[in-house]
């Protein structure tokens, strides 16, 4: 029912909302609660798992029954939903469903760092961030509620201003910190932003949670923090109930009390203390006792205590406070029992804990912590500031609460999770069974687990486990706190990072080109790399067919941009090179390339590549395509870390050349008229060496005789602005030879049968260059990075696996990669031994039959053994084989 | 038509600057070598990490204790061999990056953890961090604010996607 | 996520480095001439302290540069 004045709510602009289909009206200011409350709507949906009515019980984050759907978003609580005009929800029972595609919210992320970050915006928040602003610090309060005006509160009719002067000051409203990290980072979910924020200094004003008390029957709709009742009064103008009960342990339901009062509610109060103070205003009933039990067909009609029956529509309970001390907690500050609640003890960051926070309750001695925590702050800053005068405060003296932790009863129907629906029968179950850890009654009885993070519960679980084992609360400490504290969406951590923007797409400056004529694309690392280009009524594997024939017979090219490059420069660029790569450098003459493989310290191939020296202080390194970063850093951390005497210096190119790969009988050809001041003979212009050049069409260019098929092959490399230019250039001298672009997969096909290896296909970071069957790589002479761990007796093993090649007995057979080998002759019952696995595996144009490679367990003596692939449905047999399937004798090379 | 082509050609709502020429050089701060690459240069090799001094129409950008980027405009073709010294590396990487010009802090701060609050950065500083999940060179040109991001030529379109796309919610969410 | 003081560029986020393990552990002079016992303490062996740990981090998306400093295991504290 709304009260015919007060709150602040704006009268002025109602709102239509609805729930559960029905239609009803609310006003600016309202929470969906409030306004559900306003129109007499206080019960919810039934119970997760007991299926008993529930209606709203608290005011705020704590809510453990009003959950509700608003359009795509599930699991909210209505009670900190904020009314908008047509807003649509739909009441829980505990769990909601997460609607797959929410793309019409945009979600998003920012990051900012403050001097200080104040959490919470109550008296003692809005104090601290007033005090700390003052002096030009960079302060940002964040809290649920920011009103413009004064914040007015309990006994000061002033209030606190708003501190808008402050020009660094940054107000949040309506945002929850729920995630408390090293480094004083927090982030804070403000309405479809994720705040990464970042601060010197943390103030905590997070305020306290009221408990509930636990006795038979508390779950009934009706019953209410008593708090909350006094906020829905106070701030939203409406009355959850008529005739009232208050049953209270402590002095602070006694506020309650008046505004039910004043509101022309009928007041009973019921006080667990022997001698309830004096607060209550004249005519109510003050009764010493406890409630023992209530009634009511669904909503509350009448409560028990020990000796009496009160008809009533509303029990509002205060079992006494508990601070939030949840991102206190996860900040790793440790906690101490008061004998009332656990309250805040050591921090372990750079932060302070204040107000009601710290379990300090009385109005006055939270805001001289706030504002000595404001002063504290702002001088840590370096943006000092003087003591501001206090808001004057009415004292007042309190009476020692007295906690109840179970009043006796049913322990069936005394719940202490109103969310999970967890009763102390089942806190006696876990307890019986032998558990003392709250850790583990919490993971039994999942008390503290539901989306309002036990708010309401973890405290009356405490006392109960504790009354049931004789020992106080603070005996057993609390339960681990973890981000996030408030229910956050996936949607909001994903931000923006998703579709196209969840990964980055990395491209090369000939990528228009791919896209333009067909290619299907693979993904390598980041990088799109044109897989194959089917033409049409092509499918894969007539297309790779087409294009490994071209460059077996004709002439194809290929985009091998995304190699990855590196300049090493320095006069002890040769020496550096030496210790890292298995083989030598140092004595590469300019002019020359070498193919080079490099290991880990222990020993296994790490990466691979052409270096190519430039002058005699200069090698240009190529990397596999994945691995470009991590080399540079390889290099990076033994010439920082080990070898700073070297003089060798390092600089990514990877981006500044294009790469494109001419590979074919009739490249030179080709070669010859895109580069016409180049002699492209066999004698002036060898494999493995290099030319700088121009192109025919005036770019620069510096052409290398490289090959990773076997075939006569050039790599072609110019500025990466001209790589599309260089790429047209050669496509168009290759017309007449019908030049034939290709993917990724082609080349591995034209590799695979030449038996070169591919570091992370064929390899898996154990295996040796040995393994691979590349002992020629391997220097004798010097050391290198791993050379040592190569005489391991593990490494040296004979029986390691090796790679060999795989003939599929029937031709016409494909292995699929990864697929596990056995013996011929093993049982294929588990466990079966395993012989090794197939690491790669083709359909060959040139062999006219699928081959594989595998990694075999003592491959190399292998040869000529069969091995069985069991697939479940069927069985494929291979003949093992030496790895190299097609012109062995190295005669393609040259052309 | 040009046969140059740069990584953004034709990307709508996105302010490439191509073809600035960018050497990086790496040498002993206080050696020989750095002191006639300065004097060579007309501007000292700044020694402060993240800082940039300006030499003509060039600027010096310090990537770390023995490395800077040299930016020339357009066609300073002869920058690389004007640096170039026997004991330094001097490598040119005009096409390995291009710059994106942006003139909006709170469009950064969608992706970028850097403080760049102006007590904090303002203009002549510059720092190699990750904007979104790309890394790039951050240097601010002006107080404006104008920033200039020197991105990979590969991960450029990623980035103007992701700029595009934070620059449709920064006007909502300010 | 700690916040991570690089010598050269100041404190940044921890995404923009690599952890690179115990600090202090060389490269032995003369790999060869050690046993297979004490090139596999090399290799595969580092400590695994509760509290300060001398440890290397590299400022990968930054300038590059490898640093040591120290740790404590249970803080995550920095102490150099």
């Amino acid at each position: 029912m709304r009260l015919p004045e007060g709150g602040e709510i704006d009268r002025t602009k109602p709102l239509t909302f609805t729930l559960d289909g029905v239609e009803y009206s609310g006003f600016e200011g309202d929470t969906l609660a409030s306004a559900m409350i306003a129109n007499g709507v206080l019960q919810v949906a039934p119970s997760l798992y007991r299926h008993r009515p529930r209606g709203i019980f608290s005011a705020g984050i704590e809510e453990p029954n009003a959950l509700v759907q608003v359009g795509p978003e599930p699991s909210l609580q209505a009670t900190t939903v904020r009314l908008t005009d047509g807003l649509v929800a739909r009441t829980l029972s505990g769990v909601g469903r997460l609607t797959p595609d929410s793309g019409q919210r945009r979600y998003d992320k920012r990051y900012t760092h403050t001097d200080v970050l104040v959490i919470g915006a109550g008296p003692a928040g809005r104090m601290a961030a007033t005090t700390a602003a003052a002096g030009g610090a960079r302060v940002m309060l964040v809290g649920l509620s920011y009103p413009s005006g004064n914040v007015r509160f309990r006994g000061s009719p002033q209030g606190i201003p708003p501190a808008d002067g402050a020009a660094e000051l940054r107000v949040l409203s309506g945002a929850r910190a729920f995630g408390y990290y090293d480094s004083n980072y927090v982030l804070v979910a403000h309405q479809q932003t994720l705040w990464h924020v970042r601060a010197r200094r943390v103030i905590l004003a997070t305020g306290a949670h009221e408990q509930p008390i636990v006795f038979e029957n508390n779950d009934r709709p009706g019953i209410m923090l008593a708090g909350a009742v006094r906020k829905y009064i106070t701030n939203y103008a409406v009355l959850p109930g008529r005739k009232a009960v208050v049953f209270t342990t402590n002095d602070s339901a006694y506020a309650t009390v008046a505004a039910l009062v004043q509101s022309g509610a009928e007041v009973t109060v019921v006080d667990s203390r022997p001698n309830p103070p004096d607060l209550a205003p004249q005519g109510v009933e003050v009764i010493s006792g406890l409630i023992t039990n209530t009634d009511g067909p669904e909503r509350l009609t009448a409560v028990s205590t020990q000796d009496r029956r009160i008809e009533c529509d509303l029990l509002a309970v205060s079992g006494g406070w508990q601070p939030a001390v949840h991102l206190f907690s996860q900040s790793r500050g440790t906690l101490r029992w008061n004998g009332q609640a656990f309250v805040p003890d050591t921090p372990a960051q750079a932060n302070h804990v204040v107000g009601a926070a710290n379990g300090t309750f009385d109005t006055r001695a939270a805001l001289i912590e706030a504002t000595e925590a404001g002063v504290e702050a702002a001088a840590a800053v370096g943006y000092p500031v003087p003591p501001p005068p206090l808001p004057a405060v009415r004292e007042r003296e309190i009476t020692p609460a007295s906690p109840v932790w179970l009043v006796p009863g049913d322990p069936r129907n005394q719940f202490v999770d109103l969310q999970r629906d967890a009763t102390v029968a089942d806190i006696r179950r876990a307890v019986g069974a032998g558990m003392r850890s709250p850790e583990h009654v919490k993971r039994y009885t999942t008390i503290g687990t539901g989306t309002d993070q036990g708010r309401t519960s973890n405290v009356p679980a405490l006392g109960v486990i504790a009354a049931e084992l004789g020992v106080t609360p603070g005996d057993l400490g609390t339960t681990t706190f973890r981000a996030p504290s408030v229910p956050v969406s996936f949607a909001l951590m994903a931000g923006r990072d998703r579709g196209k923007l969840h990964d980055p797409i990395r491209t090369t400056p000939i990528h228009s080109w791919h896209v333009a004529h067909g290619a299907e694309f693979e993904n390598v690392g980041h990088w799109k790399r044109p897989w194959f280009y089917p033409k049409p009524g092509e499918d894969m594997e007539t297309a790779v067919l087409r294009e490994c024939r071209a460059a077996r017979t004709g002439v194809a090219m290929q985009d091998a941009s995304t190699l990855g490059k590196i300049e090493v420069v320095g006069a002890d660029a040769g020496e550096f090179l030496n210790r890292m790569y298995t083989n030598g450098f140092k004595k590469l003459p300019v002019g020359s390339a070498r193919y080079g493989m490099m290991c880990k310290a222990d020993g296994m191939v790490f990466d691979d590549g052409v270096t190519m020296r430039l002058a005699d202080d200069r090698y240009y390194v190529t990397t596999t395509t994945g691995g470009a970063a991590n080399v540079l850093d390889w290099f990076e951390e033994w010439s920082q870390t080990e070898w700073p005497e070297l003089d060798v210096r390092f600089t990514s190119v990877t981006e500044q050349w294009s790469t494109i790969a001419v590979v074919g009988p009739q490249s030179r050809a080709v070669i010859g008229l895109v580069a016409p001041d180049l002699d492209v003979s066999n004698e002036a212009f060898p494999f493995m060496t290099f030319r700088e050049t121009t192109l025919v069409n005036g770019i620069p260019a510096r052409i290398a005789r490289i090959s990773f098929s076997g075939e006569l092959a050039y790599e072609v490399n110019v500025s990466g602005w001209y790589g599309l230019a260089a790429w047209n250039a050669i496509h168009d001298e290759g017309k007449p030879y019908d030049i034939t672009p290709y993917g990724t997969e082609t080349m591995h096909v034209l590799r695979a049968e030449k038996g070169f290896p591919i570091v992370g296909q064929d390899t898996d970071g154990t295996v040796t260059p040995h393994d691979l069957g590349m002992s020629w790589i391997v220097s004798r002479q010097k050391d290198f990075v791993g050379k040592r761990s190569l005489r391991r007796p593990d490494t040296a093993r004979p029986d390691r696996k090796h790679l060999v090649g795989l003939l599929p007995v029937d031709p016409a057979e494909l292995l699929p990669e990864g697929a596990q080998m056995v013996a011929s002759d093993a049982p294929l019952t588990p466990p079966v031994p395993m012989e090794g696995h197939v690491t790669s595996s083709y359909r060959s144009a040139v062999l006219e039959r699928t081959f594989a490679l595998a990694l075999i367990k003592n491959g190399r003596h292998r040869i000529g053994e069969t091995l069985l692939a069991p697939l479940g449905d069927r069985v494929i047999a291979a003949t093992v084989t030496e790895p190299v399937f097609y012109d062995k004798e190295g005669a393609r090379r040259d052309g | 038509m040009s046969l140059r082509r740069s990584p953004l050609a034709g990307y709508p709502g996105i302010t490439e600057i191509p073809f600035l020429t960018m050497v990086n050089v790496r040498v002993r701060p206080t050696g020989d070598a750095a002191a006639r690459i300065s004097e060579r240069l007309g501007g000292p090799l700044p020694v402060v990490p993240n800082s940039v001094v300006d030499a003509g129409s060039r600027h010096i950008l310090m990537l770390g204790p023995d490395e800077w980027l040299v930016v020339g405009p357009d066609g300073d073709t002869g920058l690389p061999d004007l640096l170039r010294e026997p004991s330094a590396s001097v490598v040119d990487v005009s096409a390995n990056r291009t710059t994106i010009e942006v003139r909006s802090r709170d469009l950064l701060e969608h992706g970028c953890t850097l403080d760049l609050h102006p007590r904090a950065f303002h203009a002549g500083r510059c720092a190699q961090t990750m904007i979104a999940r790309t890394q790039v060179i951050l240097w601010q040109t002006s107080d404006e604010p104008v920033y200039r991001l020197l991105v990979r030529g590969s991960f450029a379109t990623y980035l103007a996607d992701w700029l595009s796309d934070a620059t449709g919610s920064t006007s909502s969410t300010g | 996520m700690l916040l991570i003081s690089c010598p050269w560029c100041g404190e940044r986020e921890e995404t923009e480095f690599h952890y690179g393990g115990q600090a202090f552990v060389a490269y032995p002079a003369d790999p060869e001439s050690l046993s297979d016992e004490e090139w596999a303490q090399y290799v595969f062996f580092r400590d695994n302290p509760k509290g300060a740990f001398a440890e290397r981090w590299v400022h990968s998306a930054g300038c590059r540069r490898w640093f040591n400093t120290v740790r404590d295991t249970v803080t995550n504290e920095f102490q150099s």
